[in-house]
Order: C-alpha cells, then sequence, then structure tokens
C-alpha cells in the first residue's frame, strides 16, 4: 500500500509538471475513463516517469533481497551483495565497453556479462584448491575482486579523460536517467524467477545460515540449495548492476532495518526486505531527479541517506550486538 | 530392543596418510547411552562426525536401521540422527522456537515452509526440554546451558530416535552438567538411543552407560562400564593414576584421581 502511494507520488513529481490531478487522470484515463488529458502529461508519465519508477522498484528490491540472502548464507550481517565480486566484474564489464566506445545497450549486456564472469571465478577457485567452505569462498570473493578493481584502475588510467573517464566514473556512481521500458522488461523475468525462488527457500536459508554443520546434520542438501541460492541473488544483483551502475549501502542496510522491524527470521523479514528496498530506492531516485536541476548519481544519495541510517540502526540494535 | 546403529570395522585418516582410526566396531541400540572415552586428539569427535556421516570413512560401514548408511540421502539420515554440536555459534537472533522448528527440516520438502503442526511439535519439545519459557527469547541472549537444551530439543523436534552429542558438558558449569546427564539419562529412558563424547571417565559411570573407548595406543575397547573400566586402563589412557572405587552412602563406583 505505502508503496502504491509511493509511486504515485514519484509520478507525480518531475520538472515538467508536479500536479498528481493531472497524473491521476491520465492514469484514469488509461484504464477507460473519460477524463480531460494533458497529451504531453500522458508521454510524460508513461515514456519518462513510468520506467523509470518501475526501473527504481525493482532494483531496490533486488540489491536488498540479495543482501539479505548473502548475508544469511555468509552468516555475517555486514556483507552486502557484491561480495563474490558482482560489482567490480559489473565495472570493469561496463568500462570496457565504454573504452570500445559501445552503445548503451551493449555497456548493459557487458555489464551484466562481467558480473556474471566475476562470480563464476569466484566460485571455481575453491574448487580449484579443493575446500567448498564458505569461508575459502569468501576469501575467494576478496581475490577476485581485488584484482577486477586494478583491472578497472587501468582502464580509468588508460580512458580519455574528458569523456571516457567521466562516463566510467559516472556509471560506478549509480543512475537511472537513461532507463528505456525494453530494459525493464529485459530485467523483469530475472527478477520473478530469482525472486519467486529466494522466498520459496527463505526458511531454507535461515538453515543455511546456521552454518554447514548444522544444515548438514539437518539433512539439507547443502551444496544443491547453496548453489540455487547463490547463483539467484548473484542474477539479482548482476541485473540490476548491470542496468543502473553500482549503487551502494541499499544491499547493506535495508535487510538491518527489515530484521528490526520483522525479526530474523527469513520467512518474515524477506517478503519485508523487498518491499522497504524498493520503496527505499523510490524514494532516492524521485529525489535524485527532483532535488536539484542536474541529476545526482544515485550512490551519492545512498551513501548520504544510508550511512546514518545505519549509524542508527546499529544504535537500536546495540543490546544486541555485544 | 532394537538396534539402532551398527558400526563395522570404521577406520579413517585424514588424507589418506596418517590414520586417525581403525577396526571400530560397535552397536547401539534403542534407550542405550554409549560414551565415548579416549585421550586428546586420538579421534573421538572425528569418529562421531563419522556416525553423523559428516565425514567419510575410509574403510568400514555404518549401518542404519541395518541400511549402509552411505546409500542413504541425507534427509533419511536426518530422520533418524540428531546431532548435538559442542557449541552453537549464533549468527542471527532467531527466537528459541524459530530455532526449534527447523528441527522439520528433514520432514519437509526444499520449497515447503513449517506449518502449524510443526511450531507445535517445537513446543512439544520445549515443553519435554522444561524449557517452554524461553520460546519467544532471542537464542543469542541466553544462557549456555539453556542453549544446550535448545539444542537438544531441536533433536527431539526432529523426531530422530538417536541423538549424537559432542562433548555435551564441555562448556556447563558443574551445576548444569549434572543437569544435562539427567536430561540424557531421561532421555535414554523414553528410548532414545544416545552416543556421547566426554573427557570425564566419571560420567560414564554416572550415567551407567556402555562406554566405547580409544586408548592412548589407538586400541579400541568397547562394553558395559562394569567389563571394560578398570583402573590399569584408565590410568594408561591418560597417562595419570586414576582409582576406580564404591563409595559408600551415594552407592556408585566413581572414577577419581588420587591427592596430587
Amino acid at each position: 500500500m505505502l508503496l502504491l502511494i509511493g509511486v504515485f507520488l514519484a509520478l507525480s513529481l518531475g520538472r515538467y509538471s508536479n500536479d498528481p490531478i493531472k497524473v491521476l487522470n491520465v492514469l484514469l484515463s488509461k484504464l477507460g475513463m473519460n477524463v480531460p488529458v494533458d497529451p504531453a502529461m500522458v508521454s510524460i508519465v508513461f515514456n519518462v516517469r513510468l520506467p523509470r519508477v518501475l526501473a527504481s522498484v525493482m532494483i531496490g528490491a533486488m540489491l536488498s533481497l540479495s543482501g539479505a540472502v548473502y548475508q544469511s548464507v555468509f552468516r555475517n550481517p555486514l556483507v552486502s551483495p557484491d561480495l563474490l565480486g558482482v560489482s567490480s566484474g559489473a565495472a570493469v564489464g561496463a568500462s570496457a565497453a565504454i573504452l570500445l566506445g559501445a552503445g548503451l545497450a551493449t555497456r548493459q549486456i557487458f555489464a551484466f556479462a562481467g558480473g556474471i564472469l566475476a562470480v563464476l571465478i569466484t566460485s571455481l577457485v575453491p574448487r580449484l584448491l579443493r575446500n567448498r567452505s564458505n569461508m575459502m569462498l569468501v576469501l575467494s570473493g576478496i581475490i577476485v575482486g581485488g584484482f577486477l578493481s586494478s583491472v578497472l584502475a587501468i582502464m580509468k588510467f588508460v580512458a580519455e579523460e574528458q569523456t571516457q573517464l567521466a562516463s566510467i566514473v559516472y556509471w560506478q556512481l549509480g543512475s537511472l536517467a537513461s532507463i528505456l521500458g525494453n530494459e525493464l522488461f529485459a530485467i523483469l523475468p530475472v527478477f520473478l524467477v530469482c525472486s519467486t525462488l529466494l522466498l520459496l527457500l527463505s526458511w531454507r536459508i535461515n538453515i543455511l545460515s546456521f552454518g554447514d554443520l548444522e544444515a548438514r546434520t539437518l539433512g539439507v542438501n547443502l551444496r544443491q540449495v547453496r548453489t540455487i541460492v547463490i547463483i539467484c541473488a548473484s542474477l539479482l544483483t548482476a541485473s540490476a548492476v548491470s542496468i543502473s551502475g553500482t549503487i551502494g549501502w541499499v544491499g547493506l542496510v535495508i535487510p538491518h532495518l527489515s530484521r528490526l522491524i520483522a525479526g530474523s527470521d527469513n520467512t518474515h523479514s524477506m517478503p519485508v526486505t523487498l518491499l522497504i528496498g524498493a520503496i527505499f530506492m523510490l524514494m532516492i531516485d524521485t529525489l535524485a531527479r527532483t532535488v536539484s536541476t542536474v541529476e545526482v548519481p544515485l550512490s551519492i544519495l545512498t551513501g548520504f541517506v544510508g550511512a546514518p541510517l545505519y549509524a542508527l540502526l546499529l544504535y537500536k540494535q546495540r543490546t544486541r550486538l555485544e | 530392543m532394537g538396534v539402532l546403529l551398527q558400526v563395522k570395522d570404521l577406520g579413517f585418516s585424514y588424507n589418506g596418510s596418517r590414520q586417525i582410526f581403525k577396526d571400530i566396531s560397535f552397536e547401539v541400540q534403542q534407550g542405550e547411552i554409549v560414551c565415548l572415552l579416549g585421550p586428546n586428539g586420538i579421534g573421538k569427535t572425528t569418529l562421531l562426525n563419522c556416525l553423523a556421516r559428516l565425514r567419510e570413512p575410509l574403510q568400514g560401514s555404518v549401518l542404519l536401521n541395518g541400511e549402509d548408511m552411505a546409500d542413504l540421502p541425507a534427509r533419511e539420515v536426518a530422520r533418524i540422527i540428531g546431532y548435538v554440536p559442542q557449541t552453537l555459534i549464533p549468527s542471527f537472533d532467531y527466537t528459541v522456537l524459530e530455532y526449534v522448528v527447523t528441527g522439520n527440516a528433514p520432514w519437509l520438502g526444499t520449497f515447503e515452509k513449517p506449518g502449524p503442526e510443526h511450531y507445535q511439535r517445537a513446543e512439544e519439545a520445549l515443553q519435554q526440554m522444561g524449557i517452554s519459557h524461553l520460546a519467544q527469547k532471542p537464542y543469542t541472549r541466553i544462557s549456555t546451558g539453556e542453549l544446550q537444551q535448545v539444542s537438544i530439543a531441536r533433536a527431539i523436534a526432529q523426531k530422530a530416535r538417536l541423538i549424537l552429542m559432542d562433548e555435551p558438558t564441555a562448556h556447563l558449569d558443574y551445576g548444569n552438567q549434572l543437569k544435562v546427564l539427567r536430561l540424557i539419562k531421561d532421555l535414554s529412558a523414553k528410548g532414545y538411543g544416545i552416543v556421547l563424547t566426554t573427557h570425564n571417565p566419571d560420567q560414564v559411570l554416572l550415567l551407567d552407560a556402555k562406554a566405547a573407548i580409544i586408548d592412548h595406543q589407538s586400541i579400541f575397547h568397547f562394553g558395559a562400564w562394569q567389563d571394560i573400566l578398570t583402573e590399569e586402563l584408565l590410568s594408561a589412557m591418560y597417562g595419570v593414576p586414576l582409582r576406580l572405587i564404591e563409595v559408600e552412602g551415594i552407592d556408585r563406583m566413581v572414577s577419581i584421581a588420587p591427592s596430587l
């Protein structure tokens, strides 16, 4: 409900006009009602604002959910969705596309491929070392992430300063300014399938969070469940990052907030995480496009809002963290 | 009395090089307590983990209700064997009830979630342990003694018939140690089979249990304590003089060290 109100408000706010009545009329006319509409408003709402609003809702939900899942699976509330190198892989992919002078679509495909490739390499290292513990996977993520940030640094170093470097930096700060309807449709299936699977597995994710030993003595097919869960969470992150660029803090803070509201049991907190993440991102993106005449990159706002929020959450939880 | 578990010629080594133990054979019946004894590092916990199928033995086999455990799906094993680890290391503050209800996992499909009947089963397990009042408390905020009871409650909710415990008294104060031993005794009276590791030979006598001993020379001994526990074996195994004496007034044998 709150989400719907938020969506409507976000649709109403923007540079062209801030009249919610006009927007309401546009929506009602689309539903077949006979109300006076401003034709320019129709175009603005459906071609500009709606894709963007839906994108922010989806991306917020995706990043928060995968953050919650990673935190549970890796038994560490400080983990964010880029633990296994998704974000750095995507950044390298996007930067490569920028250096090659490719267009927006290619950039997104490269980013997605880069993100997935990074996770694949990360999950390959423990296999090669014949140690499949969680800890090894985390260390492997650090190795791959570290290596990729050096690759990224080289790319920035050789990039042409005025145009390419600026694009890379802008991409890394995250933005939904150039979002198009068909990009939404590209990530929608991933969003639906992976979120559904994760929500269905939410109780098993509780058991994964007890650690390998307990999960195995409860008869859980550890390797199978953990693989599905990590693949889903990584796909969610990679899809989100590929169309928005990297956005910090959301995947870390929102799961904490949700656990505070709904308790630690993932069967309750994961749906809450999904919703709050969507609302949070919607607010951030609406701020990003209305707070000044130029677009503010998303990571700047998520940092300004997310970091103090995180501090507040830690303050509330202080007795539980001893 | 049904045989729950049969261990046949079990041997284990890490990386196939260093042999930890070998030629271990014994069985556990319903309502029976078996205490695994042995000096530090001799492989008590490793043996227990082989019984829980957490580790794969190098030689021999473990039969569960007559079937080779290696051929059973993990879910089937978990329906019969419950495991109580030495320590729980909680990561998130689930409530005690939320934790105990996960004992239902081997009885539910991968995509299923527990329903009212599963929560009821968890509540009954808490009741059996006498810790119903803890149900809504975060399991990160209860004492180690209570945590041990919660862990056992989950094995009961799991409907396990054989409960394996890795040093169930290791981190408890003396009072709680005796309370947990009392609980173990009660469980065996209800028909649960129990295998536990311990550093204290006197617990075998307290529990009136069978002893499974891997001695200092890695030789395996198994039987009722009356048949195999001797002062010579205990003293040699732990490398210190130990006495087995009948104490008047408490009507039992104790294993105790003489004056230092």
